[in-house]
């Protein structure tokens, strides 16, 4: 059984007041993740992510598809007992504290004392801000709510964990911090579901990733899948050879630029043969210093997705009327 | 269901106290202090119906206040700041949600309402008891220390119930300015609505005459919870007709907060 499974997953809005146009921000979205997954769910600004986390959270509704999460229908009451949500840039109330909040939100499961109490003293220390537990959230910063959105989204216990741009907000020792957490609920056996528009944390975090362009799911797959026997070029570094004698190797150099000591980096076309250029390098005298496949990045595979998408689809996300 | 209902009203009345919304009781009760010494100076007995007046008018005024204030903005806010995305995705339905919400303000409007009548007893007793005159001058329409007077504060908090029922209903879909004005309106309207049932009276057309009586049972009918003027002149109000008065607020409350969880289910948090 998969942790999340959608299918044809789409959701049109109304825009405008007086002639009100359909928009499609999410379109027959199909995915699925396994239990025990660390799932990036990725895309640029406005592709659909936050609305694809609203419509599993049941907080908007599709206009069509199916959405299953534990084998149950996405808002069944079993399921928000399983499952935890982290909403982007999360916001709570000013005249709570932390330590109030996520007491709140721990009665809302019927946790209670003293597991209630342990559970919250737990999470608070566990993401940093034990110490301002009786602080109002009104005196949080940004990075502060971010941590407290984490903690009340753990407080349950949860099978699966939903986290809307967990980085948000975040400096470098709290990114290093929730990168952790994300770990570590990996490792006892949570699913953990994430939508980023920050790659190097996807690459980092996940085992698979779906890319989601203009509210349509242009890729999805294992990371390793995605990026390995990809290889984008080869860098070969030489020496005792000058860059003009390595220009004459023909079309597979795409470009060569010299280096201290009388080295070259010698920037090779994917298709070539790399023993047949390293023979013609040491025919001109030259020997071989290095040689690295250049493999594709995530960033490199997503930029193609997107840029894909856009031209597939030039007429934006409007409906046609009628 | 009901823990979660509580929890969620309980919030909802920690919100309002740690808001200072019961800070409007310390101005009432300077309110009812000052108006109690300068009405001293007037004839004996009209005094006592002053404070009875002043007291009731101000308790109704300052209830409506909060009712509407409070009231406009206790989803809308959830849903502006997104607080409601980290409530909704718990174990709670939306109608749920909605209950707890209307049963914290109702909390709030109670203890701020048993504390002004507090606070008018008082203010009463003491007069009673410094111008012992006064009982015998007032006797001829009620007592001074009347236990009638808690009627009519009855009254007044199952009005401000439909009162805060409508403001939240309001709250589901539409900003604060715009439900303060439609809440106020409709209270307004409320306290002349008694009109519309007479309108054949008044007009010759048969279809304006029906959209009248057809209003007259939709808006609410507010008037009758004012009883402020008999209890004050001590004229009975009946036990049956609190009753009466009361089950008509608390369904029409019910109703309005029916059609608030209905907006509320379908709605799309964008």
């Amino acid at each position: 059984m998969a942790a999340i499974e959608t299918d044809g997953l789409t959701k049109d809005y109304a825009v405008g007041f007086w002639r009100p146009r359909p928009y499609r921000a999410l379109d027959g979205v199909t995915l699925r993740v396994e239990a025990n997954e660390v799932f990036g769910f990725l895309g640029p600004n406005g592709a659909g992510k936050t609305t694809t986390l609203k419509l599993l959270m049941q907080l908007i509704y599709p206009t069509a598809g199916r959405i299953s999460i534990l084998g149950r229908p996405a808002g069944d009451p079993e399921v928000r007992r399983r499952v935890g949500f982290l909403p982007e840039a999360p916001y709570f109330y000013d005249y709570l504290t932390a330590e109030e909040l996520l007491t709140y939100f721990a009665g809302l499961f019927g946790i209670r004392n003293p597991e209630r109490r342990r559970r919250v003293g737990d999470l608070l220390d566990r993401l940093g801000i034990g110490g301002e537990r009786r602080l109002p959230m009104r005196k949080f910063s940004k990075g502060m709510l971010q941590r407290v959105g984490l903690a009340q989204a753990l407080i349950n216990d949860p099978e699966i964990v939903f986290l809307d741009e967990p980085m948000s907000g975040l400096d470098p020792i709290g990114r290093r911090d929730v990168c952790a957490l994300i770990l570590s609920l990996r490792d006892r056996g949570c699913t953990v579901f994430f939508s980023s528009h920050i790659l190097s944390d996807a690459e980092t975090l996940c085992s698979r990733v779906g890319i989601l362009a203009g509210g349509k799911m242009v890729a999805t797959g294992l990371l390793s899948e995605m990026l390995a026997f990809k290889v984008a070029g080869w860098e070969l570094v030489v020496a005792g050879i000058d860059a003009a004698a390595l220009g004459m190797l023909g079309a597979v150099v795409r470009g060569v630029a010299p280096m201290a000591d009388g080295r070259c980096t010698v920037d090779l076309a994917p298709d070539c043969e790399p023993e047949r250029v390293i023979a013609a390098v040491h025919d001109r005298g030259g020997r071989l210093v290095s040689l690295n496949p250049m493999r594709l990045t995530l960033e490199d595979v997503f930029v193609a997705q997107v840029k894909a998408s856009q031209a597939a689809a030039p007429a934006g996300r409007f409906m046609p009327e009628g | 269901m009901a823990r979660v209902i509580l929890l969620v009203a309980y919030h909802v009345f920690k919100e309002s106290v740690r808001d200072k919304v019961l800070y409007n009781l310390v101005l009432f009760a300077t309110l009812m202090i000052s108006a109690s010494y300068l009405v001293g100076q007037l004839t004996a007995g009209q005094d006592i119906k002053i404070i009875k007046d002043l007291g009731l008018a101000a308790s109704a005024v300052f209830g409506l206040f909060i009712a509407v204030f409070i009231g406009v903005g206790l989803v809308w806010k959830e849903v502006d700041r997104r607080s409601v995305y980290n409530v909704l995705v718990k174990p709670l339905r939306r109608h749920h949600f909605i209950v707890g919400k209307f049963i914290g303000l109702a909390l709030t409007l109670l203890v701020n309402l048993a504390v002004m009548a507090t606070a008018v007893y008082l203010v009463l007793a003491v007069m009673a008891w410094t111008e012992p005159g006064l009982a015998n001058a007032a006797i001829v329409d009620a007592p001074v220390v009347d236990p009638n007077l808690l009627k009519a504060f009855l009254l007044i908090y199952v009005q401000l119930l439909v009162v805060t029922a409508l403001a939240l209903f309001f709250s589901t879909f539409s900003s604060p300015m715009l439900s303060a004005a439609l809440t106020f309106g409709l209270y307004v309207v409320g306290h002349f609505n008694a009109d519309l049932a007479h309108f054949e009276n008044v007009v010759k057309s048969r279809a304006a005459a029906r959209l009248a009586g057809a209003l007259y049972y939709l808006l609410p009918n507010l008037a009758p919870f004012d009883v402020k003027a008999a209890v004050v002149h001590g004229q009975a109000v009946p036990a049956g007709y609190v009753l009466l008065t009361c089950g008509y607020g608390l369904l029409y409350a019910a109703a309005v907060l029916g059609l608030a969880m209905l907006v509320f289910a379908r709605r799309d948090f964008k």
